[in-house]
């Protein structure tokens, strides 16, 4: 009974992080300006990482892979927003300049 | 349901790829592959599970690694124009309008 | 010498857990890798500056993290539904946050506390000002609210 409510939870996590990843995918291609891509991105690195590999912890119990698993969460919660400040202020040293205001006018007024 | 794991991080890989090759500016596939490389390193995980052998687990510790220091190392050589010992705080100071 | 060997320590520690052997002749190898290791952070003389973070690390921090985890989950959910929504309803903010930190590595805390939750991005630190690009102005307004801000700084004055 344990098992299956162990079992259950960890696939719960794992589908959520998949799902995390394909909206982190579907957001890097649809938002209009590269520092709104950060963001998508984001969803990717901390919701989408972390749901799956803590599901596979949930798989792999008290063992040695776990350990490894926790390290590998750790790192990247570390570098992650460390890599995206860094792209962020890359981009705006290097000219970009962000879109800003209301975006929901401007596709209105497309479609 | 390791399988439908790896199946969504295949999918949102090719999402990604995609950015790579639109991308308008360098940073939009700077970001794309940094992102890349995470879902890298979460597929060589779930692989490593799929087919019982977390050994996998090792490979996916350094990969994790050497995507930071590569998305870093190739900021830096857009930001400064070289990747050696050129002092950051010099053109840093410059402010741009 | 006691930061020197901690450090060791700690490496030593992460390669018993790495490498899963305990045969004498792998533990003298990690063992003489680590004292290398050790030695060239000396020569570099990191040790001492680097090591500093160490109590803030182990003080309010485990009471701080929980509470990032619930931010981060929290945002996350609201950028999904944003990202999935047909309308598209975003709406990009460029903001000047105050951070009322004293150390850097409370303003590096913060920093990367801001950019870590989805939907707020630390753009560019300035004195004790930070540049915070957000997805929509009410994340924007929520961030300049300074809750965040509070409870880092809580965690510096604890130290």
């Amino acid at each position: 009974m344990i098992e299956l409510i162990w079992n259950a939870l960890s696939w719960t996590l794992l589908l959520t992080g998949g799902f995390c990843l394909l909206v982190g995918g579907i957001g890097l291609l649809r938002l209009p300006d590269f520092f709104t891509r950060v963001h998508a991105a984001g969803v990717t690195d901390t919701m989408g990482a972390g749901a799956i590999l803590v599901g596979l912890m949930l798989q792999a119990g008290l063992t040695q892979a776990s350990i490894k698993l926790v390290l590998i969460i750790l790192f990247m919660l570390f570098t992650s927003p460390t890599a995206s400040h860094a792209l962020a202020q890359a981009a705006l040293h290097g000219g970009l300049k962000p879109r800003l205001g209301e975006q929901r006018e401007d596709s209105r007024s497309n479609t | 349901m390791f399988i439908a794991a790896a199946a969504a991080i295949l999918v949102a890989m090719a999402l990604a790829m995609i950015r790579v090759l639109l991308g308008p500016t360098v940073y939009d596939r700077i970001l794309a592959v940094n992102v890349l490389g995470t879902k890298t390193v979460l597929i060589i995980s779930v692989f490593g599970f799929l087919t019982e052998r977390p050994d996998f687990l090792d490979i996916a510790l350094v990969y994790a690694l050497i995507n930071f220091i590569g998305t870093i190392a190739i900021l830096k050589f857009f930001e400064y124009g070289e990747a050696g010992f050129s002092n950051p705080e010099v053109t840093r100071d410059e402010e741009r309008p | 010498m006691t930061h020197a060997l901690s450090l060791g320590f700690v490496l030593f520690a992460l390669w018993c857990v790495l490498s899963g052997y305990l045969r004498p002749m792998l533990l003298g190898l990690g063992l003489l890798s680590c004292a290398f290791v050790v030695f060239i952070a000396l020569r570099m003389d990191l040790v001492d500056r680097e090591w500093r973070p160490i109590h803030l690390l182990f003080g309010r921090v485990l009471g701080y993290w929980p509470w990032l985890m619930l931010q981060i989950v929290w945002s996350n959910v609201d950028v999904v539904r944003r990202i999935l929504d047909p309308r598209l309803p975003i709406s990009p903010t460029l903001i000047w946050v105050k951070a009322s930190q004293h150390t850097d590595i409370g303003r590096v805390t913060y920093a990367n506390s801001i950019t870590i939750t989805p939907g707020t991005l630390a753009m560019k630190l300035q004195g004790d000002q930070i540049l915070v690009h957000a997805l929509t102005r009410e994340g924007a307004e929520a961030l300049a609210g300074g809750e965040m801000d509070r409870r880092v700084t809580l965690l510096e004055k604890h130290s």
